[in-house]
C-alpha cells in the first residue's frame, strides 16, 4: 500500500490504526483435518461392527479369517460373511457417501437447506420404473422369481429387472428435469418443478398400485422400506463404480459449486459458467441418487440430514473439505443405521427407511437444535 | 491507448425471453455515450428505474447488451469470456447473500477463482492478493469470523475485499451503500475513493446518496430517468442544472453553491 491516503475526514471512520493481522487465526484448516481423520476412522470401525453383528455375532478373529482365509475354515460363517455382511457393510457404506454428497450437490446448487436429491424427482421416477415392472409382471403373470430379498413374487428380470427399471425409470425424469431446467429461469423454478414433477408421477404410481393385486402392491412396498443388504456380491462392482465415479465428478465440481456459494450472480461475476455447472450437478446428483435408489430402494433422511451433520462436523462450506467430509459422513451414517436394522442376536430386520427416520430425525433434530450456528443463516 | 472505461453507443435493457417465444427487446438505455477513468470514483446517479442497475448488470456480464459497444483498456469488454471478464472486473451486489459457514477470509479467497486452476487451490500468489485485499479495505480482524456474524458495513467491506481479490481494473458497485448506516457510507465511500487511487482502479458505484456522491466523486454519470444521461464532473453537472433537473420535486430543489437540496419557499406551509 502506498501511504498516499487523503487526509479526509471520511478515511477517519474506517478503525484504525490498523493492527497487525493473524493470518494463521483467519484460517481454519486445523478443526478440518481433525474432523476428517476421525470421520475416517469411525467409518472404519463402524464398518467392521457392521460385518461382526447382525443376526449372528462374529468376532474379529473369525472375520478376518473368513475374509484373508487365514485360520480354520468355518464354511457356513465364511459365507455369511463374504456374501451377506460385507456386501451389506459395503452397500451401507456406499449409500450414504453417495446419497449425502448428492444432498449437498442439491443443497448448494438450490442454495436451500431443505434440498435432497430426491427433490430431483429421482426416487419417483425409480418408484414408478419398479411399480411399472412389478405390476406388468403381476398382470403378465411372468415365472421368473426375484432372487433378491425382496419376497418371491415374480418380477420380469427378477431383481436385476427390477433395479433396471428403477434406473431407467430414474434416468427418464433426470432427462426431464434437464430439458425443463433449460427454459428455468431460476433455480427456485427448477426445485418447484423437480417437486411437482415427483408428486405427478407418485399420483401415477399409485394409481398403479390401486390397480394391481395386493401381492404386487405389497412387493413395491417393500421396496420403498429401503433395504442395504438385497445387493449381492456379483452386483457390488457396478454399485461401487457408478459411485466411486460420481465422488470423483462432485470433486471436480468442487471449484465452481464454491463459487455457488454466494449466489448465482456472484458466481457469474467470478467467471462460473453457471447453467454448465447447474447442468453437471443435476446429472451427477441424480446419478448417485438414481443409482442407490434403484439397487437399495428409496432412502429416506440421508441426503437431507448427512450434508448439515458434515457441515457440523467441519465447520465451514468450502467445498473442498465439505465433499470428502460428506461423503465419510455418509459411509458412517449408512453403517450406523444398517447396524441399527440388523440388531445383534435378533432375528429380525427393521426396515431401513424406519431406522433412518425413526432414529434418524430426532438425533439430528437434537444436533440442529444444539448448535448455535442455526441463527446466523448457517446451512 | 485509452484506459479506463469508454461506452460508446451502448444499448441497455431487457429481451422479453420466454420457454417458447423469443421477445423483442426492451431498450431501457439507449445510445449511452460515457467514460470512467481509471484512478477515479465515478458516481452513477438517477431517480429509481432510470436504469443504473441495467446499465451496472450489462457492464458486469450479468445479462447482454443491446447493442454498441464497451471497451475497458482498449480491451472488448462485451466479446470477453466470462473467465477473462472476472479477472479484469471485479463486482458489488446490491443483494445480501446468505453466506453459510463462511468466514470472511473464505469469502475473499472465492475472488481468486478466475484466477486459479480446476482443483481451485490457492497457491502464494492467490495467498498474497487476498492478504492484499483484506488490508486494502482494513479488514484483518474481521476476516478470521464468519461472515454471519459481520455487520452490514463490515460484510460490504469483505464484499469489497473479495471484488479487490479478483485484481480487476475496473470495480463494478452497486448501490453498495444501500443497507448501511450513515458512518458506514461515509466510510465505504472514502475507502473506494482511496482505493481508486491507490490501486489506479477505475471505480464506477451506483447510489442514491446524492450529495455524499457529489462531494467525493471524480465524475458522476446522471440518468434523467427519460433514457438520457449527462456526464462530467460533480460541479459542472450541479452547475449545469442537470442535477437541479433529474432530482427537483415540488417540494425540494438542487442548490448548486452549497450541494444540497434545499425546501422550497413556499413548499410544505
Amino acid at each position: 500500500m502506498t501511504g498516499a491516503a487523503p487526509g479526509r475526514p471520511v478515511t477517519g471512520a474506517t478503525p484504525s490504526p490498523v493492527p497487525v493481522p493473524d493470518r494463521s487465526a483467519q484460517r481454519s484448516g486445523g478443526r478440518a483435518a481433525v474432523a476428517l481423520v476421525v470421520l475416517g476412522a469411525a467409518a472404519l470401525l463402524l464398518f467392521a461392527l457392521t460385518v461382526s453383528t447382525g443376526s449372528v455375532v462374529i468376532g474379529p478373529a473369525r472375520t478376518l479369517s473368513a475374509l484373508f482365509g487365514v485360520g480354520s475354515p468355518d464354511p457356513r460363517l465364511d459365507l455369511l460373511v463374504t456374501d451377506l455382511r460385507v456386501p451389506r457393510a459395503v452397500t451401507a457404506a456406499l449409500a450414504g457417501a453417495a446419497l449425502g454428497t448428492a444432498g449437498l450437490l442439491t443443497q448448494t446448487l438450490f442454495r436451500n437447506p431443505l434440498a435432497e436429491p430426491y427433490v430431483l424427482g429421482v426416487s419417483a421416477g425409480a418408484g414408478l420404473g419398479v411399480a411399472l415392472i412389478t405390476t406388468l409382471g403381476a398382470a403378465a403373470g411372468a415365472a421368473a422369481f426375484a432372487t433378491g430379498g425382496l419376497g418371491a413374487a415374480p418380477v420380469p428380470g427378477g431383481r436385476l429387472g427390477m433395479v433396471g427399471a428403477a434406473a431407467i425409470g430414474a434416468a427418464l425424469v433426470l432427462g426431464l428435469v434437464l430439458l425443463l431446467s433449460r427454459f428455468a429461469r431460476s433455480a427456485t423454478a427448477l426445485l418447484l418443478i423437480g417437486v411437482m414433477l415427483g408428486s405427478a408421477i407418485t399420483a401415477v404410481v399409485s394409481l398403479l398400485l390401486v390397480w394391481t393385486d395386493p401381492d404386487t402392491a405389497q412387493q413395491y412396498l417393500m421396496w420403498g422400506l429401503g433395504s442395504v443388504s438385497g445387493v449381492a456380491r456379483s452386483e457390488l462392482p457396478v454399485l461401487g463404480v457408478i459411485v466411486a465415479g460420481g465422488l470423483l465428478a462432485v470433486l471436480l465440481l468442487g471449484k465452481p459449486l464454491d463459487g455457488l456459494l454466494l449466489g448465482d450472480d456472484y458466481a457469474r461475476t467470478a467467471g462460473v459458467d453457471v447453467a454448465r455447472v447447474r447442468l453437471g450437478v443435476l446429472v451427477v446428483a441424480a446419478v448417485l441418487a438414481g443409482t442407490v435408489t434403484a439397487f437399495c430402494g428409496p432412502i429416506g433422511f440421508l441426503g437431507i440430514a448427512v450434508p448439515h451433520l458434515a457441515r457440523m462436523a467441519v465447520g465451514t462450506s468450502r467445498h473442498r473439505v465439505l465433499i470428502p467430509a460428506t461423503a465419510l459422513t455418509g459411509a458412517v451414517v449408512g453403517l450406523a443405521c444398517a447396524i441399527v436394522a440388523h440388531p445383534p442376536g435378533v432375528g429380525t430386520v427393521v426396515p431401513l427407511n424406519v431406522v433412518t427416520s425413526l432414529v434418524g430425525a430426532p438425533v439430528v433434530i437434537a444436533v440442529l437444535l444444539r448448535s448455535r450456528r442455526l441463527g446466523g443463516g448457517a446451512w | 491507448m485509452v484506459s479506463g472505461l469508454v461506452l460508446s453507443g451502448l444499448t441497455v435493457g431487457y429481451r422479453a425471453e420466454g420457454a417458447l417465444r423469443r421477445g423483442r427487446a426492451a431498450p431501457v438505455l439507449s445510445g449511452v455515450d460515457a467514460a470512467a477513468g481509471r484512478g477515479e470514483l465515478t458516481v452513477l446517479l438517477g431517480p429509481n428505474g432510470a436504469g443504473k442497475s441495467t446499465l451496472l448488470r450489462t457492464l458486469a456480464g450479468l445479462q447482454p447488451a443491446l447493442g454498441g459497444s464497451v471497451t475497458l483498456d482498449d480491451a472488448d469488454l462485451l466479446a470477453l469470456r466470462a473467465p477473462d471478464r472476472a479477472r479484469r472486473v471485479g463486482v458489488v451486489l446490491t443483494d445480501r447473500p446468505d453466506p453459510g459457514l463462511l468466514t470472511g477470509r473464505d469469502v475473499v479467497e472465492l475472488g481468486r477463482l478466475p484466477h486459479t486452476g480446476a482443483g481451485g487451490v490457492l497457491g502464494p500468489a492467490d495467498d498474497a492478493a487476498v492478504d492484499t485485499a483484506i488490508d486494502a479495505v482494513r479488514a484483518g480482524p474481521l476476516a478470521g469470523r464468519p461472515l454471519a456474524r459481520l455487520s452490514d458495513g463490515e460484510r460490504q467491506r469483505m464484499m469489497v475485499a473479495r471484488a479487490l481479490a479478483q485484481q480487476p481494473s475496473l470495480l463494478l458497485l452497486d448501490e453498495p451503500s444501500a443497507f448501511l448506516d450513515v458512518a458506514a457510507r461515509v466510510a465505504l465511500l472514502g475507502l473506494l475513493r482511496r482505493l481508486a487511487r491507490e490501486q489506479d482502479l477505475c471505480v464506477l458505484l451506483s447510489t442514491h446518496d446524492l450529495e455524499l456522491a457529489l462531494r467525493l466523486a471524480d465524475r458522476a454519470w446522471l440518468l434523467d430517468g427519460a433514457g438520457g444521461i449527462v456526464t462530467g464532473t460533480p460541479d459542472e453537472l450541479a452547475a449545469c442544472g442537470a442535477i437541479g433537473a433529474a432530482f427537483d420535486t415540488d417540494e425540494l430543489v438542487f442548490d448548486p453553491g452549497s450541494g444540497t437540496f434545499l425546501l422550497r419557499a413556499g413548499a410544505g406551509a
